[in-house]
């Protein structure tokens, strides 16, 4: 486990039973594939990648809510994969997580305070009504919901507002990591900037670490410390902020970049259009995944798969054959 | 040349417990070829606007009054048949989802021929023969087979590219397009929004573009309109809604997107703007500016007083009591 590691995940993989294929059994979806990475207490890694990269099943196999077909989740100091599910129970109260949609997240017949109170009960963390209620009105104040929420049900509230309830029902426990699984993309513009800033604060104020699940590379530059860019199950570009966004080395994360549409008239001159579909995982291509789409492929690519390796500092690794993989551009 | 004229647009929904109006009185213009985006949040009633143009709200449920002028004939005022023969041909829509805007038991080659079919006087061969061009025309692989597949065959981008080649095979004079890369990933949005780009410029079609994406306006529209409860707030060209945006509201909007490369600008580390509370829903609507609940220039007035449009330059109107100062902050 690398020092001042909080989570430390190492050649993770989760492979799927994918659809039969003639007499021959059923094909295997490689979601996540050998995958490692490791957060620091009070940082914020960002997962980046284009739907059906893996970036969300990493999540939920990192939080044990699905078991690893292969590799290791270690977190401070335990590993998660393989522990009984009654050992697991009691550490889940140190990493929580923020869905998506949280009007599916939550539940419609309970009263947020209930919703709240849920983590205080199950980690037998407060008890006596006045304890409990005290810690909730706490947490209602941390995400700046009126105090009145908590006799009122999840359906009376925005999204905006349901989000938050999501936040503070995760940061019951007091845990020291949160995974947020797209946590503000089904939000509206003027909401979402909300919601970003309320977790940015958070964190600082409790220095908790993120695993901030996103495919909004403007969001993801704008809240986190590292980036890890995902293509087809396995890490193509890893490192700091500013290496990976002002100087981006995988052609992937050059194009993915240049993608984005950026709210200047007239501001984009030097786009990358990759052409065609992200490959199906059931059948990644051989060698290098990305070189079906890659606009620089070479024939090495086709039949050696690159590995990560640091690229100029330790602050960065990249997994591309182009070494030398122009320090300038 | 003037295409599409609306004046002063409302639309209600009758609902067990009255009317609710979704658009109080909105009017604008499109030029032919020239594309304008209207740009909203949740609930601002942009969508409904764009639907109401083709008339495809279901009308017992709802009252629109005022004018749609298209080439100088009242859309409102003609006949289900004449409609019929409007839609699809004259004007055209994409949705924003396209997995359920395609008929999912024909094949693509067919229902793109069916538009054809439907508005010409070809034979069948000569139909599926325009079907095929357009498939070409919107970058799509292989177009032969691709006639002869079913939607869910294809992967989210090349459904999308069928929905364009269908809007646009009878070569429309306006092209709604609601939301058209919201469902797509960044890379696969960057293809599209090239080929709008490229087929607007060969054909001349005029487009409403509806989305929250500043970066989308910014990369395709010349005009922009600004949304807000129902009602438009501003309207200006491109460049002087990024330049001079002279709404609160717009304003906000634009600070609280995130820009890419915002961690190695001079703002980094600094929090989004935030434009505090949410939006009102439809029956909150009371007298007075609907966004002075959530504006930090309002004043007494707002809350009485209604805003009316007033052109504050060439071609750049806004609704504000405050705009002079809003505009100078």
């Amino acid at each position: 486990m690398k020092q001042g590691a909080l989570l430390d995940v190492i050649s993770l993989k989760k492979h799927f039973q994918g659809p039969r294929k003639g007499f021959g059994g059923r094909a295997v979806v490689r979601a996540v594939d050998d995958v490692s990475f490791s957060i620091a207490r009070g940082e914020t890694l960002s997962i980046v990648g284009e739907s059906g990269c893996g970036k969300s099943t990493l999540g939920r196999t990192v939080l044990g809510l699905m078991a690893p077909t292969e590799g290791a989740v270690w977190f401070d100091g335990w590993r998660l994969d393989g522990l009984a599910r009654q050992q697991l129970r009691k550490i889940r109260r140190h990493f929580q997580v923020v869905f998506q949609d949280p009007m599916s997240s939550l539940s419609p017949r309970m009263r947020v305070k209930d919703i709240i109170a849920e983590p205080l009960h199950n980690f037998g963390l407060a008890s006596g009504k006045g304890n409990i209620e005290g810690r909730v009105a706490e947490l209602l104040d941390m995400v700046s919901l009126p105090r009145d929420a908590m006799g009122r049900f999840a359906h009376e509230f925005s999204g905006g507002q349901r989000q938050r309830i999501s936040i503070a029902r995760a940061l019951a426990s007091n845990p020291s990591l949160i995974v947020c699984d797209e946590a503000v993309s089904a939000l509206d513009v003027s909401v979402k900037a909300q919601i970003v800033n309320l977790l940015s604060s958070l964190q600082k104020k409790l220095n908790m670490s993120l695993l901030f699940i996103s495919h909004d590379l403007a969001i993801v530059e704008h809240l986190t410390h590292r980036v890890a860019v995902m293509y087809l199950g396995v890490i193509v570009e890893i490192g700091d902020r500013e290496l990976i966004f002002s100087r981006p080395k995988h052609p992937y994360t050059r194009a993915l970049i240049s993608s984005v549409p950026v709210a200047t008239p007239g501001g984009k001159s030097n786009r990358i259009v990759l052409t065609g579909d992200v490959p199906s995982p059931i059948n990644p291509p051989a060698g290098c995944r990305f070189h079906t789409r890659c606009p620089v492929v070479f024939d090495r690519c086709k039949v050696e798969e690159p590995k990560l390796r640091s690229v100029g500092s330790d602050r960065r690794m990249v997994a591309c054959h182009l070494e030398g993989v122009s320090e300038n551009q | 040349m003037l295409l599409l004229d609306v004046r002063d647009l409302r639309i209600s929904f009758a609902t067990s417990r009255g009317l609710l109006p979704a658009v109080h009185g909105i009017s604008f213009q499109v030029m032919a070829g020239e594309t304008v985006a209207i740009v909203g949040e949740s609930g601002s009633g942009k969508s409904i606007t764009a639907l109401s143009l083709l008339r495809l709200l279901k009308e017992p449920d709802t009252r629109i009054v005022g004018e749609i002028l298209f080439k100088g004939n009242d859309l409102l005022q003609a006949s289900q048949t004449r409609m019929r023969a409007v839609r699809g041909d004259e004007i055209s829509m994409i949705f924003q989802e396209p997995m359920s805007s395609l008929n999912p038991v024909l094949t693509v080659g067919d229902q793109i021929a069916e538009s054809v079919s439907l508005h010409k006087t070809v034979s069948r061969a000569e139909a599926r023969a325009q079907a095929l061009r357009m498939l070409v025309q919107v970058g799509i692989p292989a177009p032969e087979q691709r006639m002869k597949e079913y939607p869910h065959q294809l992967s989210g981008g090349m459904r999308q590219r069928v929905m364009t080649a269908m809007a646009l095979v009878c070569e429309p004079a306006l092209l709604i397009a609601d939301e058209p890369t919201t469902a797509l990933d960044v890379t696969v949005q960057a293809q599209i929004l090239d080929l709008m780009r490229e087929l607007k410029a060969r054909l001349g079609s005029a487009i409403i573009l509806i989305t929250h994406d500043m970066g989308v306006v910014a990369e395709l529209a010349q005009r922009v309109m600004i949304m807000y409860a129902g009602r438009k707030v501003e309207e200006a060209s491109v460049a002087d809604i990024f330049a001079r945006p002279s709404h609160p509201y717009t304003i906000g909007l634009l600070g609280a997107i995130p820009r890419l490369g915002s961690s190695s600008g001079p703002d980094a580390g600094k929090p989004l703007t935030e434009i505090p509370g949410v939006v009102p829903s439809l029956r909150e609507a009371g007298k007075g500016c609907a966004f002075a609940p959530r504006c930090t220039f309002a004043s007494s007035i707002c809350f009485e007083v209604t805003p009316l449009l007033k052109v504050i330059d060439a071609d750049h109107t806004v609704a504000c009591h405050h705009s002079r100062e809003a505009l100078a902050a």
